[in-house]
């Protein structure tokens, strides 16, 4: 029973951030590339002060799938560099947070267009 | 003159592009980005729990689900499954990191043709490049105000 409340919660958050995704979409003029790069910093912003780390603890891959989490990731491992290094961490900890899933979409997307063939849309 | 002409004027245009193309299926567009959202959240759940039962720390087990999650969104890019899904999900199948894989992976193909510096290594960043810009500028801005926060408390 623990099991399903945990995935319903991940269900439920995480839809909820994508169906205000799709409001933005929906009501305003915001292209996706725009909507992408708010979430990420709102995420920084949201993890800084503090709000997303208790929404993770909440809904686990609801919170850390869409792309606040990967703001809120950034936020959270400048927080650990900058407490090891001082400043310097400031200067470190975003990419090293991030590292794994820039580096994962950088060598599987070479390799995903190196293999297929571009096709149309349709 | 253009009134008359049966050509619509910009303004009556813009609403007949307004009242066909938006509102008048937020009822369905905002459903179904909740539903296929929700659902790669709970894939990532699984994958989550999943690589912790074997054995990887929580942290470990995070970045795993993110690289698997990137995998499989790439292939499914490659395979042209991602995009027709992503026409039903709108926002559902763009605002997970499945949605920033697929921007990293859809151009590379698309661009493949125009060289592979310029083409594809460059048009690969076209909406990953500024969601790490703004990201990492973010991130730094937080660290700098963290750190000095930290000096007065």
């Amino acid at each position: 029973m623990d099991m399903i409340w945990e995935y319903l919660k991940a269900f439920l958050v995480g839809g909820l951030f994508c169906a205000i995704g799709q409001v933005l979409i929906d009501y305003t003029k915001l292209t996706p590339a725009r909507i992408l790069v708010s979430y990420v910093v709102a995420g920084v912003i949201l993890g800084g002060i503090g709000v997303y780390k208790p929404l993770v603890d909440f809904a686990g891959a609801g919170a850390t799938v869409p792309l606040t989490g990967f703001g809120y990731l950034l936020s959270k491992g400048v927080a650990t560099a900058v407490d090891q290094h001082g400043l310097l961490g400031a200067m470190t900890g975003g990419f090293t947070a991030a590292a794994a899933g820039i580096t994962a979409a950088i060598l599987f997307g070479l390799l995903v267009a190196l293999i297929f063939k571009p096709g149309d849309k349709s | 003159m253009t009134q008359n002409s049966g050509q619509p004027s910009p303004q009556e245009y813009s609403k007949m592009t307004e009242k066909y193309s938006k509102n008048t299926k937020s009822y369905k567009t905002i459903p179904k980005a909740f539903l296929i959202g929700g659902l790669i959240c709970v894939i990532g759940q699984v994958l989550l729990n999943l690589y912790a039962m074997a054995g990887f720390d929580e942290e470990s087990a995070g970045m795993m689900t993110s690289i698997t999650l990137v995998f499989c969104a790439a292939l499914l890019t490659g395979l042209k499954v991602y995009d027709n899904i992503a026409k039903h999900a709108g926002a559902g199948t763009l605002v997970p990191i499945t949605g920033f894989a697929n921007s990293v992976v859809s151009p590379a193909l698309e661009f493949k043709a125009e060289g592979f510096v310029l083409g594809l290594g460059a048009k690969m960043f076209i909406i990953a490049g500024p969601v790490i810009v703004y990201g990492i500028v973010a991130s730094v801005v937080y660290g700098v105000i963290y750190y000095f926060i930290g000096l007065f408390l």
